[in-house]
């Protein structure tokens, strides 16, 4: 809302500076988001008269003035075709300062020159402010203004607070709210409005009108008056100027003084053409089976059942709260209107805005609530302008539907429960001030409170200590830190200490913590390879997405990892390591909400980077949740991955199954091509909850050994095929009581091994707990080991 | 033979002088000590002398023996020594060179400052809830006093999965969950992310977070609202920090307050991070709605509660001087690595 101070000064003085004033405001809630002075940059230009006008001698384009000044009368050389003898004008005298600098004394072609008539340009000033402004050229004043006078004071220039007003106060989009909240910030009376009415048309209202109210749900009062002898044709400057100030494009007498009225008093109003409404009637109901109705723009509007109507006798004539009806529209032939001032159901009028897709100041209005007391009052002063503009003649009397008859609401005053809800110690005496200040009636014998009618935000105690709080000072509460208060201990779930784990072991590992939006695009399943039946194609859709690319909610976090790491490949970063720990959403048949799983990614490329050391990483992290159980299997199916370097793995859960925790793997080339990534690019995702799930934070000491351990070494040819991790769990398996610890220490193709073969070198340490290995324990192990690869594999011993 | 022994002393004496390599000790010692060295020669043409003499000689061949050896000792001392200062000499590095280590990972800003956020409030003894992303309407608005509808909407910009179905665009329906679910005394804070029909530019972003916290309790008082927040400001953006409260309205709490802190960049004179104001705003808050209160089956005359919240994006690119939000959703490695 923007409110042009000396429009907000004709109700309440404003006696400190403007910052003062906007700081006083924004802490008592009216927020103050920036103010305007439009006579900020012009200094020392007045208003001067031409009273002689010459062309100069040595240039055709150029003419040589005597302005008046009031007390002294200058040369001014001119360019400006516009300008005339006896014109008013703007002048900037020397030494004036003006935003494209400071006038000074010049000779042109010779002749002397001590300052400029100005454009508006030259003011930093808008056609929007003053319309009557030429488009090129120096600005002649209407009339006759005061010679000598500041032009910020002839041009009405002045400063423009903009408000940012909260949903809860419609009665602030106007200036009379925002006086009365200026009122109680600064401690000011209000300067009541008197309106008066002369209603020189004489005549009766009920001759011309009636009004019936055919759903008083959806339109709480209707009330309105006749004008005859209408004279369309543009208002006064002031009234334009206050308009454009307050952000308003002035028009025509008749609409702009509706508009400064809505402006003014926050109630807006509608003026149909009288001669056009059918019946003498305004009937106010919902739309008939199949009725349509063609708006002020020119549209056809299909209606819905629930959409509320203005109607003369047969057909629409507006949309209500919303749009008026071509049929009715005011027109330069007009010659009676009627003066609509209505309150209508706020959620009905946002419903049908939405519907139509307009939304407008009064639109905005009607949609918060109005009061229903302020109809009559802004309809008056509606009036009261038509006749002091001259616009037309006024009809006696107001015909006023009213269904919803205003009750004052009495709330109990207390005091005590305000305190102690705020955790404050404020007078008693000071509640009185505070309430008053805001209209309420206060009785202080009976302890009650009644709010004035434009207050229907005030339903409860919270809504009354608020008001108390906003005039007290929000800052003037003391701090207290729940004292007395029962004391609680605050800790984190399993949950969120594992996710905790789960980052620490990441960033271990060397990996760095990436952010990535939860959207996806439907391309992605096909830059990803997938499959077209495949699971992950069935997304959560957003009705109203910022774009296609946006317009799922991800089901794979693969698509945002390639695309980060694609970024940093394409920024020339040679290596890069990263994690996300986010969550991914699968909708659920038959369920509203999805499935929301916590998801961890990794990407790698560059540097270190391959296929184990991804494992490795994986294996850290499971080893850092406590995970000891778990088997990675190879995966070929995968399409977005390498068929060869592709692992899935599982790891036991809670109820001693074998569960999925993810996949990782490198890249499949086209899938890293069609994402810009390196040939080489790494990727695991895990599922989060099953690993949380198979996780324990338990921890058992078990003893140092006390007895030497033998090692052997153990190499075998097999086939090149054959996955080495098969052997092993075959080697643990039938190793023996003392077998503790096999690795692998050497896989080789190549020289000495057989074509289609490998050379599979592992190291294998025996232990006792209790007594010393003598060789022929493990001899007895290792001949055992050794048949059993033979004859499970075909492994030959080298 | 006496004179012999003198000699021999004295021209080992003079090669282990001019000795510099180990080897040569080596073979010096063999030559002269050793099984067919020198002094073993000589020694064994003691057989000649008379009885008077060779007692005399032998002790002196002793005497020389022992010089030798021990000559030859400290020779050796001497030699590795040098040695040893020769390899030093030869292994001098450039210490100034960088260090080399796979350097660990960094956690995002984000996280950085959201686990800030947390320790902070599990000090105070608040719990950590938390609650899908994809929520129902009703949880997301109807419960927290904002029918459908209500002009309030307008201010929250909504993604839409259903008619009554949303993007959550604040955490507080997590708080709506809890309060269903838990009786008062109620601490929690709830993080998480949050989503509004906001395009991606330098302040916005579709996708952020956010941090509320809700405490429901017998008398709890705008005061301890006041108290708290001043206490976690002071927290996160140092103890001299000021806390400003501006009245506002949200529909789920009354009173309601923007909350601005003292810049953190000049301490409330005015500066770039400030735009001039001396002030920031990184918080709403309130006393909670009665209503949603009523909704949630607690009794306002009974309890009271306040709540809270904050952007995460918002306090994170102002604590670190982060001018553009894109970089914290772009991950370039360069960005990540500086936290
Ligand atoms: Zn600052």
């Amino acid at each position: 809302m923007k409110v042009p101070v000396k429009w907000l000064s004709d109700y309440v003085k404003i006696n400190v500076p403007i910052r003062e004033y906007t700081e006083a405001m924004t802490l008592s809630g009216s927020k103050v988001e920036g103010v305007e002075d439009m006579g900020k940059d012009i200094e020392k230009v007045v208003v001067g008269k031409i009273v002689s006008m010459e062309k100069h001698p040595d240039a055709d384009k150029l003419r040589i003035c005597k302005v008046d000044t009031g007390s002294e009368v200058l040369q001014i050389v001119t360019g400006a075709p516009n300008v005339k003898e006896g014109d008013y004008i703007p002048l900037a005298l020397v030494g004036a300062k003006l935003p494209g600098g400071e006038i000074k004394p010049t000779k042109l072609r010779g002749v002397e020159s001590y300052g400029m008539m100005c454009s508006i340009d030259e003011l930093s000033l808008t056609k929007d402010y003053l319309p009557d402004a030429p488009d090129y050229g120096v600005y002649v004043f209407n009339g006759t203004p005061e010679l000598g006078m500041d032009v910020k004071e002839a041009l009405d220039l002045d400063k423009v607070v903009e408000f940012e007003i909260t949903s809860n106060r419609p009665d602030c989009l106007s200036i009379i709210g925002l006086a009365r909240e200026t009122v109680a910030t600064l401690g000011e009376t209000f300067k009541i409005p008197e309106v008066k009415v002369k209603e020189e048309a004489g005549g009766d209202i009920n001759d011309l009108i009636t009004i019936e109210i055919k759903n008083p749900e959806l339109c709480y009062r209707y009330a309105a008056r006749v004008v005859e002898d209408v004279k369309i044709e543009p208002s006064p400057a002031w009234m334009q100027r206050r308009l454009a100030a307050a952000g308003m494009r002035p028009i025509n007498n008749i609409v702009d003084i509706t508009n400064y009225v809505m402006l003014e008093y926050g109630q807006p109003m509608h003026a149909f053409d009288l001669d056009q409404v059918q019946g003498k009637k305004i009937i106010v109901r919902t739309p008939y089976e199949g009725e349509t109705i063609r708006t002020l723009d020119g549209q056809d509007r299909n209606l819905d059942s629930d959409m509320l109507l203005i109607c003369d006798a047969n057909r629409p004539i507006g949309v209500a709260g919303v749009m008026g009806g071509e049929n009715s529209e005011i027109t330069d032939k007009t010659k009676t209107i009627l003066l609509e001032s209505a309150t209508f159901n706020g959620s009905s009028i946002r419903k049908t805005g939405k519907k139509m897709g307009l939304r407008s100041e009064a639109s905005i209005r009607f949609e918060k609530g109005l009061d229903i007391e302020n109809a009559i009052p802004a309809l008056n002063r509606c009036a009261e302008l038509i006749e002091l503009l001259g616009a037309g003649k006024i009809v006696k009397g107001i015909a006023d539907c009213n269904c919803k008859p205003y009750e004052k609401r009495i709330f109990i005053f207390e005091p005590e429960r305000i305190n102690s809800f705020l955790g404050t110690e404020i007078e008693t005496a000071e509640m009185v001030r505070i309430f008053k200040s805001l209209e309420f009636e206060v009785d202080e014998k009976k302890m009650t409170l009644i709010p004035p009618s434009f207050r229907n935000d005030i339903v409860e105690l919270a809504d009354l200590c608020e008001e108390i709080a906003r005039f007290y000072g929000y800052n003037k509460i003391k701090p207290s830190l729940l004292s007395g208060k029962e004391s609680m201990q605050g800790r984190k779930t399993y949950k969120q200490s594992m996710e905790d784990v789960i980052r620490n072991a990441m960033i271990g590992c060397g990996l760095n913590e990436a952010y990535t939006l939860s959207f996806a695009s439907p391309k992605v399943f096909d830059t990803l390879n997938l499959a077209k039946d495949h699971y992950l194609r069935n997304a959560v859709v957003i009705s109203n997405p910022l774009g296609e690319d946006f317009s799922l909610m991800r089901t794979t976090t693969l698509p945002d990892m390639l695309k980060s790491l694609s970024t940093n490949y394409n920024r020339n970063n040679p290596e890069a390591a990263l994690f996300e720990l986010s969550y991914v959403y699968i909708p659920i048949e038959g369920e509203e909400l999805a499935d929301e799983r916590e998801t961890l990614t990794i990407g790698l490329y560059g540097g270190t980077s391959d296929f184990y050391e991804l494992k490795g990483i994986m294996e850290e992290l499971l080893e850092a949740m406590g995970i000891k159980e778990y088997e990675f299997r190879p995966e070929k199916e995968e399409t977005c991955f390498h068929p060869g370097r592709t692992a899935k793995f599982f790891v036991r859960s809670k109820n001693k199954e074998m569960v999925y925790g993810g996949i990782l793997g490198e890249v499949h080339p086209e899938v890293a091509e069609n994402y810009e990534c390196p040939d080489r690019t790494y990727v695991a995702v895990a599922d989060v909850g099953v690993l949380i799930d198979a996780s324990t934070t338990e921890k058992q000491y078990r003893q140092l050994p006390k007895f030497p351990a033998i090692t052997r070494d153990l190499a075998v040819v097999v086939d090149a095929e054959l996955y080495v991790s098969q052997m092993l769990d075959t080697i643990k398996q039938k190793g023996g009581e003392y077998l503790e610890e096999v690795n692998i220490f050497d896989v080789y193709k190549g020289a000495q091994v057989p074509d289609g073969m490998k050379s599979v070198a592992f190291s294998l340490s025996f232990r006792a707990l209790d007594k010393t290995l003598k060789d022929e324990d493990v001899n007895i192990a290792m001949e055992k080991i050794l048949k059993r690869l033979e004859k499970e594999f075909g492994a030959q011993r080298r | 033979m006496k004179q012999q022994l003198e000699a021999i002393q004295k021209q080992a004496l003079d090669k282990l002088a001019q000795i510099s390599e180990i080897r040569e000790l080596e073979d010096l010692k063999v030559a002269y000590l050793g099984k067919k060295g020198k002094l073993t020669q000589i020694l064994k043409g003691m057989g000649a002398l008379s009885a008077e003499e060779r007692p005399v000689i032998g002790q002196m061949a002793n005497e020389v023996r022992n010089t030798l050896e021990e000559s030859i000792a400290n020779t050796r001392t001497r030699l590795v020594r040098e040695e040893r200062n020769k390899r030093l000499k030869n292994e001098v590095i450039d210490v100034t060179l960088p260090g080399k280590i796979r350097p660990i990972g960094k956690k995002h800003p984000l996280t950085l400052v959201l686990d800030e956020i947390k320790e902070i409030f599990l000090g105070m003894g608040y719990e950590i809830a938390e609650g899908p992303e994809i929520e129902l309407d009703y949880n997301n608005f109807e419960a927290l006093n904002i029918p459908k509808n209500h002009p309030a909407r307008d201010t929250q910009d909504t993604f839409y999965i259903s008619e009554n179905v949303v993007l959550r665009t604040h955490t507080s329906p997590v708080q709506i969950r809890h309060m269903q679910n838990n009786k008062p005394p109620i601490r929690i804070i709830c993080p998480g992310r949050v989503y509004r029909s906001d395009a991606v530019d330098a302040t916005h972003s579709p996708v952020f977070h956010q941090v509320e916290g809700l405490v429901v309790d017998k008398g709890v008082t705008m005061g301890d609202l006041v108290g708290t927040l001043q206490a976690f400001a002071k927290s996160v953006f140092g103890k001299d920090t000021r806390v400003r409260l501006r009245p506002h309205h949200f529909p789920f709490t009354e009173p309601s307050a923007e909350v601005d802190v003292s810049c953190w960049g000049c301490g409330g004179t005015g500066c770039r991070i400030c735009k001039g104001e001396g002030w920031v705003e990184i918080l709403g808050a309130g006393m909670v709605h009665p209503n949603v209160l009523r909704e949630c089956n607690i009794d306002p005359d009974i309890y009271s509660g306040f709540a809270f919240g904050m952007g995460v994006e918002r306090i994170t690119m102002g604590k670190f001087g982060i001018d553009d939000m894109r970089l914290l959703f772009e991950n370039d490695i360069r960005f990540l690595r500086q936290f």
